[in-house]
């Protein structure tokens, strides 16, 4: 009798009907949306009217956070998640994805529609041009819109999370973290740097936002602009650069790479809050962590290649106006590469381990094609990679990778692909600190024992894909450089097999499972 | 030559063994089993009713695993064995011979012979078809009864809670699992399945189970008398072994199919494993049958040693498990009972919400530690383990209790409060 369980099964109505609380909760939510709705197509705008719709969507959605919540015993709320239209790609899922999608095609390539003009906002740009000059005494910019949506959103179902997640002081603190840095350094920061030097040319004020993840961190108005930007300027490089080549790679020794991707990261923030409840829809085949090694080491390639086309374009095109020139440039590029490549053949045996020759093949193809391009431009006037000119490459980068991938399919997808679609398959500062995790780094998974019964929530609810039962039903340690650690595999364990933790880098469980037999853990295979 | 072993059930104890075979052999290796074709686990049933999983998350491998470690795998009923044959015979009337037969075919839900037990609705919670007459058979049903305080009993009344179902939970003991757990870890599971609004009946049977039309249950009637009103009947009052179809084969059998410590059979190529196999003499404080997740992987594992000619007798080591009452975890190393012995002596300590509990039991003249039960609490097994191995001294157990921790970062202690609360207790063996 062959049957399919989950057809059978995920055809019964919603299990937990609405209360009041939740009701009243989505009624001030959809209100507050028509009062934008109003801000978009009417003449109407008024600070009074903004003021209202955050109060409203705040007020709503806390209301429905409670109505959700509140009767509930602390621990684990999945029931009905593979039920739900919403949470299991159903007709809600499909329509979310759509309006989520277009918002970000709008955003990026149509922001006239929202209103954005130089000569006087309209619509939602100015709807929100009251905030905007109350924290940098400008007009909004559809990317401020952005923020705030944004922001709020990280707080909103960052209060829901912590709700849902009460019983666990891990997911608390972790999400007043991303909650904390998406608003202070993201959001305000920002903002009142912006109304300081309001005269001085405009760069990256985002600390936390580090290279390559902000690929315009290397374009030459950044830096002209910190370079004369005085001591903020200053503090901005000298901050860009440390974070990238030191304090980062420390952070990642002691714990991993979750310190940035799942407690301080504004994507990851938002995959925390708004996408959690879509982190199951994470694609678990061998055949998705294939597609994610070579798609995110190739872009981290790509993104390499084009920083360097782009400084070496820069130091030639101004042989004296920087500190450095194309000569010494180069040559750090070349000592850079070689104690980076003289450290992945010495400690290839950890790196490749569990996924052996092929990881192997991955890898050298993609070093020997950055190389390959590093001669290739180095050789030229930094204009050329593969023939392909430095600029458009570039710019090709910037609208395929840092605006279609991480905005509309990591976010808009969200509700189709779950929530770390860029995080695990495009990110290459993830990437960076991925190769990181796991070459360097004292995080791992420990898995207890022989305590786990396979029943796969934790592989279910990895929002990276990752098949953690693969690992915890052998005894195995997780060392995955994808792990962004937000340690909800280990809450949903109903067995308490799986702890995050820091230890030293000898005492990974790596090798071959490990089975409890005759009384003593021993290596079986 | 190649051997052909089959394995009959694809449980966690013959695919446990399927793959150490292959991992060790060149064997032709078939796996029978009726219920599926893929293996997947049986321990997450609950969580594809509750809509936490959809069935093929609970399959711990891809469908591909099986092609490419050449295990094949047939869905198929086995109706015979003929041991003096080597072969078995299949429902499709297929007829399928074998060097070695192993017998993995698990469990069914116990049913005692109560009036009306073989109505619409009333059934046993054990494999995918009756996951799947529950799902039919609870839609628009107000309320339910559970009959059998054991672990499957408590997660179908979980699983019944999560569809908005009340449920009157009949327990015959005087307190949930209380032929396992000792008294106040018993009570505090108690508190917490009312805490869940479950009307729970202690001390109650099952009488009778009824039907206005004769089709669908309608009530049930209890030990005392009274009448429960409900459109479904759980009956989760154990399991036992699923072996009739083995009777007249020639393989020794008593509850379970009777084996040695190499899990033979009397046969010499034929094996039991898992659920379904019971030790003709128990080793050193372990039971006869053992129904557990871990000791299936084990006998698997120890099984395919004997079939690819290494000689492996059964070590299981010293006992544990861990289960979960809604939301309180459980966990326990070494062999905690009901009741301590006369030679032993242990501890309760429950934190001031009632959250966490721990009990950790010694020898009375040794003073060795013996085990543990923790409740709200992750304990790390390889060390609790070491502590048993070692005898270790319960006082330094006690003091030592955090090494074991292995709740998330940032988890309240609760080591200081039960080493105090203990060393108040117990001021006599403090050495
Ligand atoms: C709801 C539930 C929850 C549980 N939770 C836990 C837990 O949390 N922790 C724990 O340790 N244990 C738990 N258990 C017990 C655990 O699941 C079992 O001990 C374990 O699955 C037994 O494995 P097995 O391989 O021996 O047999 P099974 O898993 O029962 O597999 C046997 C297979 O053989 C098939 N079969 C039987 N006869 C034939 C035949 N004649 N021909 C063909 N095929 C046949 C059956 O259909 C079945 O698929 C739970 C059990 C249930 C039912
Ligand atoms: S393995 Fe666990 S901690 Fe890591 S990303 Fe997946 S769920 Fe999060
Ligand atoms: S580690 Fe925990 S959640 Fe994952 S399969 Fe094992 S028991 Fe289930």
């Amino acid at each position: 009798m062959e049957m399919d369980m989950s057809l059978s099964l995920a055809n019964h109505a919603e299990s937990n009907p609405l209360n009041n609380r939740m009701k009243m909760g989505a009624a001030l939510v959809a209100i507050s949306f028509l009062v934008l709705l109003l801000g978009l197509f009417n003449q109407f705008y008024n600070p009074i009217l903004l003021g209202i719709f955050i109060i409203m969507i705040s007020a709503g959605s806390l209301f429905y956070t409670n109505g959700l919540y509140a009767n509930t015993v602390d621990g684990i709320k999945n029931n009905g998640v593979m039920f739900q239209s919403l949470t299991n790609r159903g007709l809600w899922a499909w329509i979310l994805g759509i309006v989520l999608t277009g918002f970000y095609i709008i955003l990026y390539w149509y922001p006239q529609y929202l209103g954005l003009n130089k000569n006087g906002n309209t619509g939602l740009v100015r709807f929100f041009d009251p905030l905007s000059y109350l924290l940098n005494g400008k007009q909004a910019s559809q990317w401020f819109v952005y923020g705030t949506f944004y922001t709020l959103a990280i707080l909103l179902m960052g209060i829901k999370f912590i709700r849902k997640n009460r019983h666990s002081k891990y997911q608390v603190f972790r999400t007043v973290s991303v909650m904390f840095f998406q608003t202070a350094f993201a959001f305000l920061i920002p903002e009142f740097l912006e109304s300081l030097s309001a005269d001085k040319a405009y760069f990256s004020k985002d600390v936390k936002n580090m290279w390559p993840l902000n690929i315009y961190f290397t374009d030459q108005w950044n830096i002209d602009g910190m370079l004369k930007g005085g001591n903020l300027g200053a503090f901005m490089l000298v901050m860009g650069i440390g974070m990238i080549f030191i304090i980062s790679p420390i952070l990642t020794y002691f714990y991993g790479k979750r310190w940035y991707c799942s407690w301080v990261c504004g994507c990851g923030g938002l995959a925390e809050t708004a996408g959690d409840p879509f982190r199951q829809l994470s694609d678990k085949s061998l055949k998705a962590w294939k597609v994610e090694r070579w798609l995110i080491h190739t872009i981290l390639a790509l993104v390499t290649v084009i920083t360097v086309a782009v400084l070496y374009t820069m130091f030639y095109d101004n042989p004296s106006s920087y500190w450095l020139n194309k000569k010494s440039f180069s040559i750090l590029v070349i000592v850079f590469f070689a104690i980076i490549t003289s450290i992945v053949l010495l400690k290839r045996k950890t790196i490749f381990k569990d996924f052996d020759k092929k990881a192997f093949i991955i890898a050298l193809s993609v070093m020997g094609f950055t190389v390959l391009c590093l001669i290739n431009i180095l050789m030229s006037n930094g204009r050329n990679v593969l023939f392909l000119d430095a600029g458009i490459l570039r710019q090709g980068y910037g609208f395929f990778i840092a605006s279609v991938f991480s905005g509309v399919i990591g976010v808009g997808f969200y509700p189709i692909m779950g929530s770390r679609v860029w995080c695990r398959f495009g990110c290459p500062m993830a990437a960076i600190l991925g190769l990181q995790q796991k070459l360097f780094s004292r995080f791992r998974i420990t898995t207890n024992g022989s305590q786990c019964i396979s029943c796969g929530n934790c592989s279910t609810y990895c929002e990276m894909g990752i098949d953690v039962r693969s690992y915890a039903q052998k005894g195995q340690d997780i060392v995955r450089s994808s792990c962004v650690g937000c340690g909800v595999c280990s809450s949903v364990c109903p067995r308490g097999v799986l702890k995050l933790e820091n230890g030293p880098i000898k005492t990974k469980k790596l090798q071959g499972p490990i089975q409890y037999v005759n009384g003593a853990f021993e290596v079986t295979e | 030559m190649s051997k052909k072993v089959i394995i009959i059930g694809n449980g966690i104890a013959g695919i446990t063994c399927a793959r150490h075979i292959r991992k060790q052999s060149i064997f032709d290796i078939t796996v029978i089993s009726s219920e599926s074709k893929y293996f997947y686990s049986r321990t997450a049933l609950m969580y594809i009713y509750m809509g936490h999983m959809k069935h093929e998350h609970t399959k711990p491998y891809e469908d591909s695993f099986w092609e490419n470690n050449r295990i094949n795998l047939v869905q198929a009923h086995v109706e015979q064995i003929s041991s003096a044959d080597n072969n078995i015979q299949l429902n499709d009337g297929t007829n399928l011979n074998y060097d070695f037969l192993v017998i993995a075919t698990g469990s069914k839900s116990n049913k005692f012979g109560w009036p009306g037990q073989d109505l619409q609705g009333v059934q046993g919670l054990y494999n995918l078809q009756d996951l799947q007459t529950m799902e039919q058979h609870t839609k628009d049903i107000k309320h339910a009864v559970v009959v059998g305080g054991g672990l499957i009993g408590i997660e179908t009344v979980e699983m019944l809670l999560s569809r908005n179902i009340t449920v009157s939970f009949l327990i015959r003991e005087r307190s949930f699992w209380d032929t396992v757990l000792p008294d106040e870890e018993s009570r505090m599971i108690n508190k917490i399945i009312q805490h869940h609004k479950v009307d729970l009946q202690l001390g109650t049977e099952l009488k009778e189970i009824k039907s206005h039309n004769g089709a669908k249950v309608t009530s049930v009637i209890t030990g005392n008398g009274e009448e429960i009103n409900c459109g479904f009947v759980a009956l989760t009052v154990g399991v036992s072994p699923n072996i009739s179809f083995i009777n007249n084969s020639g393989v020794e059998t008593d509850r379970g199919v009777l084996i040695d410590h190499n899990f033979r059979t009397n046969i010499k190529n034929i094996f039991a494993i898992g659920d379904c196999a019971q030790f003709k003499t128990p080793l050193d404080g372990r039971k006869p049958l053992e129904q557990v997740w871990y000791t299936g992987k084990l006998h698997g594992e120890t099984a395919a040693k004997n079939i690819v000619g290494l000689n492996a007798e059964y070590l299981p080591g010293h006992w544990f498990n861990s289960a979960k009452f809604f939301d309180l975890e459980y966990q326990t190393y070494g062999l905690v009972l009901a009741q301590k012995a006369d030679n032993e002596d242990w501890f309760w300590w429950q934190d001031k919400k009632g959250e966490k509990g721990i009990r950790i039991l010694w020898d009375k003249n040794t003073l060795s530690f013996k085990g543990i039960n923790a409740f709200g609490i992750r304990l790390r097994h390889e060390i609790c383990n070491d502590w048993l191995n070692d005898k270790t001294p319960v006082n330094t157990v006690v003091h030592q209790l955090r090494k074991a921790n292995f709740d998330p970062e940032f988890f309240k202690g609760y080591e200081k409060e039960f080493a105090a609360a203990f060393n108040h207790q117990n001021i006599l063996i403090k050495n």
